[in-house]
């Protein structure tokens, strides 16, 4: 049994670490190390609820203080991990300490991408992961602000769909040719895009972001191919990237990520990986692997890894699911799609309740529920199932999700 | 400010004041209160902060959101008393408020 564990990261996997270590009976020591000044926040309110206004800085905090006082949990914030040294079972921080493991987590997140030009980055550009990001742009959601957003993923459409409530004039620019292209069906795309035009927000697919020009120092032009857009802020949303640096200068196999086996395990027995970070197998993925930007997977594989650490190692299995809150349409996904998945539609998108199942020989794998509750929590257990139903039944509202079992 | 007494599904009370304005859930995580997980915190998408509400209460909340009402028919161990804490708000007219935490989420 390990008598120290190192936590590097400060997020939604490091917390569920230390409570998964504990409720595992883990009696030794455990060092949280974060680079952000805050204790362990939830990051899915960042581009909803907390952009909007709605929701104070204390709420975003996983669990209070105290919860790691009563843990027993050193928490070392602000302090960046510098290198892993494996030999002596050592992290080093920026600020020259030096913190022993017996295990250590790797727990290091991910941060944007950032758009350039000739490898400079886009100048004007802001980018949202933080809660100083957020902090930052809160003075400019009020009415007439012109908002340029780039990206129509999850983030770009959250935080269009906030602006637009709070009356700025919105445009979102995307490389593809549809929204959430990357996670959704066109079926979905389609009934976002709409119901985003109807809020208002101009969304231009298939456009290309050429250079944007700084207009007085406090506004900018945003140049596309589909021309020329007035803006005083520029929020880019076009997707993350695993912070994995210090495990690949430790010499730990990295690809898509850190590479984990099922059990989070790094190449390096020691070491574990969990959360936006690992590349972990993954059953549910075509590939059989998987990197998955979610709160879910975080939560999931911290548990594994703490008792993976306890000697009670299971493998990871879980069902992926996401969610993402755009108006008063709650989406809700499990499992992941492929290129080739046969698609079903139950429910009428007109009614703005439906969901669109995909199926890969014949077993159903996934599942995008738009307000349509039943079917993602039924949907989730026919997926860890794999189970068969046929189209047309599946395609039945009818007969309810409950009787799709079989 | 209300006071609400959560019990374990071991039978272990908790009664702890929790601010007007926050959810039944986040007075359970603010205060350590074990059984409620609450994954997604708060976001009416994972079913995990489940709680039965003493049913001299229950008519006192407000009433269930569709959302809420489908999410709670697929958790484990739906009772006529259970609800999403996630999605009871606590106001000073819940003071005295007690709910229970199923067996699943121990």
């Amino acid at each position: 049994m390990s008598e120290s564990v190192v936590i590097v990261g400060a997020g939604q996997a490091a917390a569920q670490t230390v409570a998964s270590l504990r409720a595992e009976g883990f009696a030794g020591a455990i060092t949280v190390i974060g680079d952000e000044p805050y204790l362990p926040y939830q990051r899915p309110p960042l581009s909803k609820a907390y952009l909007a206004g709605e929701l104070a800085l204390d709420r975003l905090f996983i669990k209070p203080r105290e919860f790691y006082d009563d843990a027993k949990c050193t928490l070392i914030l602000d302090t960046t991990v510098t290198r892993i040294d494996r030999e002596l079972h050592r992290v080093e921080t920026h600020d020259n300490r030096s913190i022993a493991y017996d295990a250590l987590v790797l727990a290091t997140g991910s941060r944007v991408r950032h758009l350039t030009t000739n490898g400079e980055d886009l100048p004007g550009v802001r980018y949202l992961r933080g809660i100083a990001d957020v902090e930052a742009m809160q003075s400019y959601l009020k009415p007439g602000v012109k908002l340029v957003i780039i990206g129509a993923g999850y983030i770009g459409l959250e935080v269009a769909a906030v602006a637009k409530k709070r009356g700025l004039t919105v445009t979102v620019l995307e490389m593809a040719p549809r929204v959430m292209a990357r996670t959704v069906s066109e079926q979905l795309s389609a009934f976002y895009e709409a119901e985003h035009r109807k809020a208002g927000v101009v969304i231009h697919t298939g456009t290309r972001v050429d250079k944007i020009g700084v207009v007085d120092g406090t506004s900018f032009v945003v140049e596309t191919s589909a021309g020329r857009v007035p803006a005083d802020i520029v929020i880019a949303g076009v997707g993350i990237l695993p912070n994995m640096e210090l495990a690949e200068a430790a010499g730990l196999k990295v690809a898509n990520g850190i590479v984990v086996d099922e059990f989070t395990r790094t190449s390096d027995p020691k070491i574990y990986a969990v959360g936006d970070c690992a590349d972990l197998p993954c059953a549910h993925s075509v590939t059989n692997r998987a990197r998955l930007e979610s709160v879910q997977n975080a939560i999931d594989q911290a548990k594994h890894a703490a008792a993976a650490i306890c000697g009670k190692p299971k493998p990871y299995t879980e069902v992926p699911w996401f969610w993402s809150d755009q108006y008063d349409l709650k989406l809700q996904i499990a499992g992941l799609s492929g290129p080739q998945d046969q698609l079903v539609l139950r429910g009428d998108p007109a009614a703005r309740s439906f969901a669109v199942f995909r199926l890969r020989a014949a077993a159903i794998v996934a599942v995008e529920a738009v307000n349509a509750a039943p079917e993602y929590m039924m949907g989730r257990r026919l997926i860890a199932a794999r189970a068969k139903v046929a189209p047309e039944r599946l395609a039945d509202r009818a007969v309810p999700m409950k009787e799709m079992g079989g | 400010m209300a006071k609400i007494k959560y019990i374990e599904f071991s039978g272990k009370e908790h009664v702890v004041e929790v601010k007007t304005g926050m959810s039944v859930m986040e007075g359970a995580v603010k205060n350590l209160i074990p059984g409620i997980d609450a994954d997604c915190g708060g976001a009416c998408a994972c079913a995990t902060c489940h709680v039965y509400v003493d049913k001299a209460w229950l008519e006192k909340l407000e009433p269930m959101q569709e959302m809420e009402k489908t999410m709670l028919d697929f958790a484990e161990g739906l009772e006529s008393n259970s609800r999403l804490s996630c999605q009871i708000k606590v106001s000073d007219a819940l003071d005295g408020l007690v709910v229970r935490t199923p067996k699943s989420q121990h």
